[in-house]
């Protein structure tokens, strides 16, 4: 269980996390989900007592991570595979991460063998591929056997094998009952991966709900209806009270399907020239939940359309 | 705290440069002492002082090593890594310091030591015996001093965090700034006795020419001082700042 209350971090001017409370729950894959720039990895690193926050805490199992003894055996987490000397070898990293916390030294062979990094435990991290070095790191924050994992976007930068081996991953620990919760900016990898969603834009929290409940929310289906007769279509459909917007010489009505459209139509006369059903993809739905709150709009980018959503992320 | 001095320990040998820098210190310090008493004339019988000329070379070297011993964690962000695991920041640090200074302790023994041998062994007479209380200083302080520069180095390399940065300032005050200050017309020479290695200088060395304001242990104690100072900086700022 982690707790986020009111955590606030400004860097001078800038407000990188606004007063974001959430909570993530045990026994449940959470995403973290936002654009780049939200301000994902700072809450992570204010959870870890990395960085101070503003304001606020954050709580792990009730307790800040400062407090905790020997944290490795609470709390694993990998934020940056990249954090290994690149000169130690995968053995020796763990090996002093282990020491620090009072873990037996045969641990370390144990989270090798759950990677698959045994083969290489004696090589140099700094030749690792980004995998590897992402293998290692979950190696690391699973050494002491911790309840509660944090992953700051581990799929970021894998190839298809690797991003299904993490996702497999992350649901075989949260069906261990323990809390998992990963960031990531891409809704369609979360949406795989997350049963539970924290969305964030531009350091504040936009919302926190089940995955399914995200999904069909923000995807509300919508009819497109055109005809040489809008006029009495509008007034019809006004009279039922769904919401109509006009989209030049059609109609988007949303909150009725296609077939009660069409039936009315039919009542009240209307010829009908088109009859579709639209289905937002999750992507355009994560825009529109957080299109005003991207931090970086390139230039390209057509007017409202944030482009950042699917670069890499640091 | 012995699980953190284990672990830092665990850190600092498992890279490549503290082994570097301990055969750079006691090569450049033993080699140059096996050097200057190949090349003495046998007029003029060497002196215990003789063998220490390389001191200064091994000195340089460990202030690096202490440095590297912290900017690298930065330099690689093992330091959040580190902080992650051990939240508690000063006890961290007091660790880290304590592993490089014991170090640079036992590389400062073996050179001094390892120096007065192979002089000895070389074109050693009655001279070269370890007789008087400077003689002892001499020889056996150099671990105490080589610790003492650790200090200030990791101290330095936490403020700093930057290799580059850190070194910079470690080998140009010692070489030039603590020199070139003697410049400053008037006070020069006052600034001059209060700097930190020149102190370190007279507690080995202590001058023939001028009297110092303070003794050989007077000397060690201000360089500790100093060292104490820069230390306490340091952890306020390592507590202070975000990993």
């Amino acid at each position: 269980m982690i707790e986020a209350v009111g955590l606030t971090k400004r860097y001078g001017k800038t407000l990188a996390v606004d007063n974001l409370s959430f909570s993530v729950p045990s026994g449940r894959v959470t995403g973290f989900l936002g654009p780049n720039g939200a301000g994902k990895s700072t809450t992570m690193r204010m959870i870890l007592g990395l960085d101070t926050p503003t304001g606020g805490t954050a709580l792990i199992d009730g307790k800040r991570y400062r407090d905790l003894q020997q944290p490795l055996r609470t709390v694993g987490a990998l934020l940056d595979a990249k954090w290994v000397h690149p000169n130690r070898s995968a053995r020796a990293h763990l090996q002093w991460l282990a020491r620090s916390n009072r873990l037996p030294a045969k641990r370390v062979d144990e989270v090798l063998e759950i990677v698959g990094l045994t083969s290489v435990a004696g090589k140099r991290a700094g030749g690792f591929s980004l995998g590897m070095s992402q293998r290692l790191g979950i190696a690391a924050a699973l050494l002491g056997d911790p309840q509660v994992l944090l992953f700051d976007e581990p799929v970021n930068g894998l190839d298809p094998e690797g991003i299904l081996w993490i996702r497999k991953f992350m649901h075989r620990l949260a069906e261990e009952g323990r809390t998992v919760f990963v960031s990531s900016h891409l809704l369609s990898e979360m949406a795989l991966t997350a049963q539970e969603l924290v969305v964030i834009g531009r350091g504040k929290l936009i919302s926190q709900s089940s995955t399914e409940d995200f999904v069909t929310q923000a995807t509300e289906n919508t009819v497109r209806v055109r005809s040489p007769q809008l006029a009495p279509l509008r007034s019809a459909l006004g009279k039922l009270g769904v919401s109509i917007r006009d989209e030049g010489e059609a109609l988007v009505v949303s909150g009725m399907d296609c077939a009660d459209i069409g039936e009315l139509a039919a009542r009240e006369g209307v010829v009908l020239h088109e009859l579709s059903p639209q289905r937002g993809s999750l992507e355009e739905a994560f825009m529109q939940l957080t299109g005003d709150s991207v931090e970086y709009h390139t230039e390209i980018a057509e007017p409202g359309v944030p482009a950042t959503l699917t670069t890499a992320g640091k | 705290m012995t699980t953190l001095l284990a672990t830092e320990r665990i850190k600092l040998f498992t890279t490549r440069s503290p082994w570097w820098s301990i055969v750079a210190a006691l090569g450049l310090t033993i080699g140059f002492a096996g050097l200057v008493a190949l090349n003495h004339s046998e007029g003029r019988p060497l002196q215990v002082e003789h063998s220490q000329f390389g001191i200064q070379f091994g000195l340089v070297v460990v202030l690096v090593m202490a440095a590297l011993a912290v900017t690298t964690e930065y330099r690689f962000s093992t330091i959040r890594a580190t902080f992650q695991a051990v939240p508690n920041r000063s006890a961290v640090l007091v660790a880290k310091t304590a592993v490089v200074a014991v170090l640079a302790a036992v590389i400062g023994e073996i050179a001094a030591f390892g120096s007065w041998t192979v002089t000895r062994v070389i074109a050693g007479g009655p001279e070269m015996a370890i007789a008087t209380g400077a003689d002892v200083r001499m020889v056996a302080g150099v671990g105490l001093v080589y610790a003492l520069a650790a200090v200030i180095a990791v101290a330095v390399g936490t403020l700093v965090r930057q290799s580059a940065g850190a070194i910079s300032i470690l080998l140009i005050w010692p070489l030039l700034v603590e020199n070139l200050v003697q410049l400053i017309p008037g006070a020069g020479p006052h600034i001059h006795d209060w700097m930190p290695f020149v102190n370190a200088e007279r507690f080995l060395n202590p001058p023939e020419f001028t009297t110092p304001p303070i003794g050989p242990w007077g000397s060690l104690a201000y360089l500790a001082g100093v060292a104490a100072a820069l230390f306490a900086a340091a952890m306020v700022a390592v507590n202070r700042r975000d990993a």
